[in-house]
This record gives C-alpha cells, sequence and structure tokens, in this order.
C-alpha cells in the first residue's frame, strides 16, 4: 500500500478532483491533443506564446488520475515560463518519471516532486508523461496529434 | 498433487465439480504479486494453463519433433498422427462432419483474415455489404473494413441497446440483396453478452446469406456444436480455453471451403507444383500453407482433453453461479455501474466507478494482487456506444471462486480508499 500511496499522492488527488486551467483558451496560438490509444487517456492542450514565452496554458479532456493531475500541474508551473525553460522542465519531469533522476535535488523540483512515485509502475510513465510530450510538440509547433503508444 | 482422476471422480458438494480440486492442476494460480496471493480474474484475455498442457509442449519437444507430412522417418510419422490426431479431436469437439472442415491457424484473428481475404475476395464486389454486430471485437471489425477498402463493398452495422443486446430486428432489417456475409461474436469480449447465433444464423440463412461467428469467448464457457448452429465458418482460438497461445482452428463447411481459393501460398498446401502450374492440395491442407505450429497443436490436444474430461452440466452450472454472483456484489458496491447487463451472459464483468478511470482502478488492484482487464479491450466501438472511455474488466474461468470474488470486492473498496 505504501507504493500506491507515494503515487496517489494527496497533490495528485487534488488535481485530479480539481483540475487547474482546465478549459479552452480561446485566443491559443497552438492548440495540440494527445492520447494514449492504450487507456483511451485524451486532452486538448491550448498554448498562448509570445515573444517564446507561454503567457498562458489550459487543458481539456479526459482520462486517468495520474494524466489528469500531471497535464494540471504542468499548466500551474508553465505559465509565464520561457520555451527554453519549459524545455528543461520537459526534461527534468521525464527524468523524474523514468527513475533516472540524479543530478537534481528534490527542492528544486516544486510541486513536480508529486511524481517520484510513477517511477515504480512502468505501466503508468505514458500518463504521467502526456500531457507534457503533447506540449513538448506543440512548442515545436507539430500539428500531429501526440500518441504515447 | 491431486491427480487428474481424483479431480474426474469428485463429487464434493454434489455438484460434480470442484474448483478447489481443478486449482491443483494450473501450476500458476499458486503464484504470488506483490507479495500477495494471485486472483487471476483476466481469462478473456488468455486463461491459465493445466499441468497436462504445460506437459504436452515439454515432451512435444522432448520426445516427438520433427516436421510433418513430409519425413518417412519414425518420429515425423508420430509427430504426424499426433498432428492429426488433434484435428479429429477438434472435430469432435465442435461436432463437425469432416476433418477436413477443421483448418489449423494462429487463432480467431487469423481464422477471420482468412474468411475475409478468401471468401471475401472472390464473393464480395463493388457496392456489396458486409454485416456485422456492434459488439464486435477488433478482429472481427478491421477485416471486413479492410475487404470493404479493397473491394469498394459497404460496412454495415447492426446496434446493440443500452444492455448490450444486438437489436435483432435491426440486424434483420439490415440484412439485404447486398448482403454477402454476416459475421457475429458468438459472445462478446467486451459486455459478455451471449449472442442468440443459432436464431442469427438462421435468419440470415432465410436470406441465403452466409455466418462467420467469432467462438473466442464462447469455446471456453460451454459446448459448441457447429452442426446445430449450422453456421459456416466458426473461429476460436486455443488460449482462451486453456490451451496455448498461437495456435486455433477455423471451422467451415466443406462445401464452402471447397470453393474458396487459398490463402497464402507454400509447402504442404500444394499437391504439385511447377513453374507454369500449381495443383493445390486437398482439404484441409489447402489452408495450411508452410510448417505448422505442431507443438502448440498438440498442446491444443490436451486443453480439449482436460475440457473433454470434465463434468460440463456441472461447469456450466458453476460458472453460471459464480457471475451471478460477482454481479450482484460488484453491483451493489456504491458509485459502481455495470456495463453490458444482457439477460444471456458469459464469464465477464465489465464496470466503471463515479470519479475513478478504470486505469487507476487497475493499478490499484494489481498491488492487491488482482489481475484484470482495463482499457477498451480492442472494442472501441462498444466503449463508445456506451460513451466511455475504458472499463475494469473482471473475467471468469472454471478455477475461480467466490473467495477470488470478495478479494477483488475488498480491492474495489481500496480503490475508494485511496481515492476517498
Ligand atoms: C471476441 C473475440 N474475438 C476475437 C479475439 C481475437 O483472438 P486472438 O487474439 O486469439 O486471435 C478475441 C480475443 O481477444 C476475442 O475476445
Amino acid at each position: 500500500m505504501s507504493e500506491l500511496r507515494a503515487l496517489y499522492q494527496e497533490i495528485i488527488l487534488e488535481h485530479n478532483k480539481k483540475p487547474r486551467n482546465f478549459r479552452k483558451l480561446d485566443d491559443a496560438s497552438r492548440t495540440l491533443e494527445g492520447y494514449n490509444p492504450l487507456c483511451g487517456d485524451h486532452y486538448t492542450l491550448y498554448l498562448k506564446i509570445e515573444n517564446d514565452v507561454v503567457v498562458d496554458i489550459s487543458f481539456e479532456g479526459a482520462g486517468c488520475a495520474i494524466s489528469k493531475a500531471s497535464a494540471s500541474v504542468m499548466t500551474t508551473m508553465l505559465k509565464g515560463r520561457t520555451k527554453e525553460e519549459a524545455q528543461r522542465m520537459f526534461e527534468t519531469f521525464h527524468k523524474l518519471v523514468t527513475g533516472e533522476l540524479t543530478d537534481i535535488s528534490f527542492e528544486t523540483l516544486g510541486k513536480l516532486a508529486a511524481f517520484a512515485g510513477v517511477s515504480e509502475f512502468p505501466a503508468r510513465v505514458k500518463c504521467a508523461s502526456l500531457a507534457w510530450h503533447t506540449m513538448r510538440n506543440a512548442l515545436d509547433a507539430k500539428s500531429e496529434p501526440v500518441s504515447t503508444e | 498433487m491431486h491427480t487428474y482422476q481424483d479431480i474426474l471422480t469428485s463429487k464434493k458438494s454434489g455438484s460434480g465439480f470442484d474448483p478447489d480440486l481443478i486449482r491443483e492442476t494450473f501450476p500458476i494460480l499458486k503464484a504470488t504479486v506483490h507479495g500477495k496471493k494471485l486472483v487471476y480474474l483476466d481469462n478473456a484475455a488468455t486463461t491459465q494453463k493445466p499441468e497436462s498442457v504445460i506437459k504436452a509442449l515439454d515432451d512435444y519437444y522432448r520426445h516427438l519433433n520433427s516436421n510433418i507430412h513430409r519425413g518417412v522417418h519414425a518420429l515425423s510419422e508420430k509427430a504426424t498422427e499426433a498432428y492429426e490426431g488433434v484435428r479429429d479431436k477438434a472435430r469432435q469437439f465442435i461436432n463437425a462432419a469432416s476433418n477436413k472442415e477443421i483448418i489449423f491457424l494462429r487463432g480467431t484473428t487469423e481464422g477471420i483474415n482468412l474468411v475475409a481475404g478468401s471468401f471475401g475476395r472472390s464473393n464480395v464486389g463493388q457496392g456489396d455489404e458486409v454485416l456485422i454486430t456492434g459488439l464486435e471485437h477488433h478482429s472481427n471489425i478491421v477485416p471486413w473494413q479492410m475487404l470493404c477498402n479493397h473491394t469498394g463493398s459497404v460496412l454495415k452495422v447492426a446496434p446493440i441497446d443500452d444492455k448490450g443486446e444486438v437489436i435483432l430486428s435491426e440486424f434483420e432489417r439490415l440484412i439485404g440483396p447486398k448482403t454477402r456475409i454476416v459475421a457475429i461474436a458468438h459472445v462478446s469480449n467486451a459486455l459478455g453478452t451471449v449472442n442468440p447465433v443459432k436464431r442469427m444464423v438462421a435468419i440470415a440463412h432465410a436470406h441465403g446469406i452466409p455466418v462467420l461467428l467469432d467462438g473466442a469467448q464462447a469455446v471456453p464457457h460451454f459446448r459448441i456444436d457447429v452442426r446445430d448452429l449450422d453456421c459456416d465458418f466458426y473461429a476460436f482460438s486455443a488460449h482462451k480455453m486453456y490451451g496455448p497461445t498461437g495456435i486455433g482452428i477455423l471451422y467451415g463447411k466443406q462445401s464452402i471451403l471447397e470453393a474458396m481459393p487459398p490463402y497464402q501460398g507454400g509447402g504442404d498446401m500444394i499437391r504439385s507444383v511447377t513453374f507454369e502450374k500449381t495443383i493445390f492440395n486437398d482439404l484441409p491442407h489447402k489452408f495450411e500453407a508452410g510448417t505448422p505450429n505442431i507443438a502448440d497443436t498438440i498442446g491444443f490436444g490436451a486443453a480439449f482433453d482436460f475440457l473433454n474430461g470434465l463434468d460440463w452440466n456441472a461447469v456450466s452450472h458453476y460458472e453460471h453461479e459464480l457471475l451471478t454472483y460477482a454481479s450482484e456484489v460488484i453491483g451493489a458496491i456504491p458509485g459502481v455501474r455495470i456495463v453490458g447487463t444482457a439477460s444471456d451472459k458469459a464469464g465477464v464483468v465489465s464496470f466503471v466507478m463515479d470519479d475513478v478511470h478504470p486505469h487507476d482502478i487497475g493499478t490499484i488492484l494489481d498491488r492487491e494482487g488482482i489481475a484484470v482487464r482495463t482499457g477498451h479491450h480492442c472494442a472501441q466501438p462498444v466503449m463508445q456506444r456506451f460513451g466511455i472511455p475504458a472499463t475494469v474488466r473482471a473475467s471468469f474461468a472454471l478455477y475461480n471462486t467466490k473467495e477470488e470474488i470478495d478479494e477483488l470486492v475488498r480491492g474495489i473498496y481500496a480503490v475508494k480508499k485511496v481515492f476517498h
């Protein structure tokens, strides 16, 4: 049960219940879909980018608690960040959930630390990283929907 | 360890069937996962294998291995005899008229692809129609879609109602002058619905249309009589009926199979070959190109023996009790909704929970040692019909017990606790 508790942290459960920035962004400059065909997680991510800065970000859709909380936390952390910062945060997050994070102390992770437990559940890594992959492709101005299969 | 004979003669609780004794013959059921006793409720994906099937595979490679239908040497003759002996067991098992009607192939999927590729391409043309139902597995959808794309024919779908039953009046209405073949699951893997296939075959035949039945989920649960059903094709997989993976059967009526062109070319399926012309072999070999999956076929034979050794009235009664019990206790959990409530069901309870996604439920149950399937179950149109992305599916085999269903219920309460 303790590994489960580590996966389903309060922060995750809370963001799952009340996702932040959970709406359509009417003046988005980038819109991209991400989905996980295996479990049916399906989100649309909206980004408003001005001068390489994420001035607004939101998402809509449905999926498991891990994917939804991850998307929600991500939106709260990226607002106001530059594209480069967002890219670096993606890399940190990816290492965190795949258990490869060694070079950064947990204090610098902020809310991302809630996702440390995911690395014990290899089948759930795709859930946790779906929104992040979608965000990265959107930043790269890709238009193909992101699939984590 | 109890012997097989113990099981056959066991009359515990007067039912002629004792799940505890049966469990002893399935070695994997003693396994633990995450430190918990394994509760295996993913039988619709694949069933576990009894000792006798595992031993048959081992024995084949130890004592019999050689290619079949080719050598005059002793091993080859013995292996050929064993392989063809399984064909005979299969014929008896489904009550086919002739061994020529039993084609070995990889499984249900390949069987349906064979019919779509061979029968379909020679009988379904531009503007013609193929009729399936709204509860099919992807393997009884996609081969027909591919056929339709290739030939310019049209895929028609008989809808299902809110209980997950095919609406028979719609099914009948959709059979028209352009329908060339009807393909129906005997039992739905996502919902557990048992289709009234005998009636559906009769309806299609009244219009002169042949019918393929996808029996993947039916064979583990009840005795199949293809002549009584009067279906034209019946496809099923060994691995869902306690046999090995990688082997299955396509049954087809001899007259129809005779008229169909081969599906694949190669060794074994020919009588003579020159560069100008090939004369094809007789049934069933015409459809078995190349060295077949000999070992798993022989393992399949052991699975037939296993099933033939059981008292099927007792097994059916027991499985029905399990399903009824599971439906009651799972359905009674607040916030849980069972998807698929057909009046005739087999082996499956699919459900969703308020506010908790099936994938999260699956992860938490797994940590309790409980194996269920979560997702769309290769039946995305079924999910779309019910407006849900996925379900949790608990599916049962004859070795499951009420205690295991109680474990599942405890597991679901553990999920609720995490998500409070
Ligand atoms: C109803 C149904 N049809 C077809 C199949 C495909 O069987 P296989 O993967 O063994 O070819 C399955 C198995 O998942 C099934 O449940």
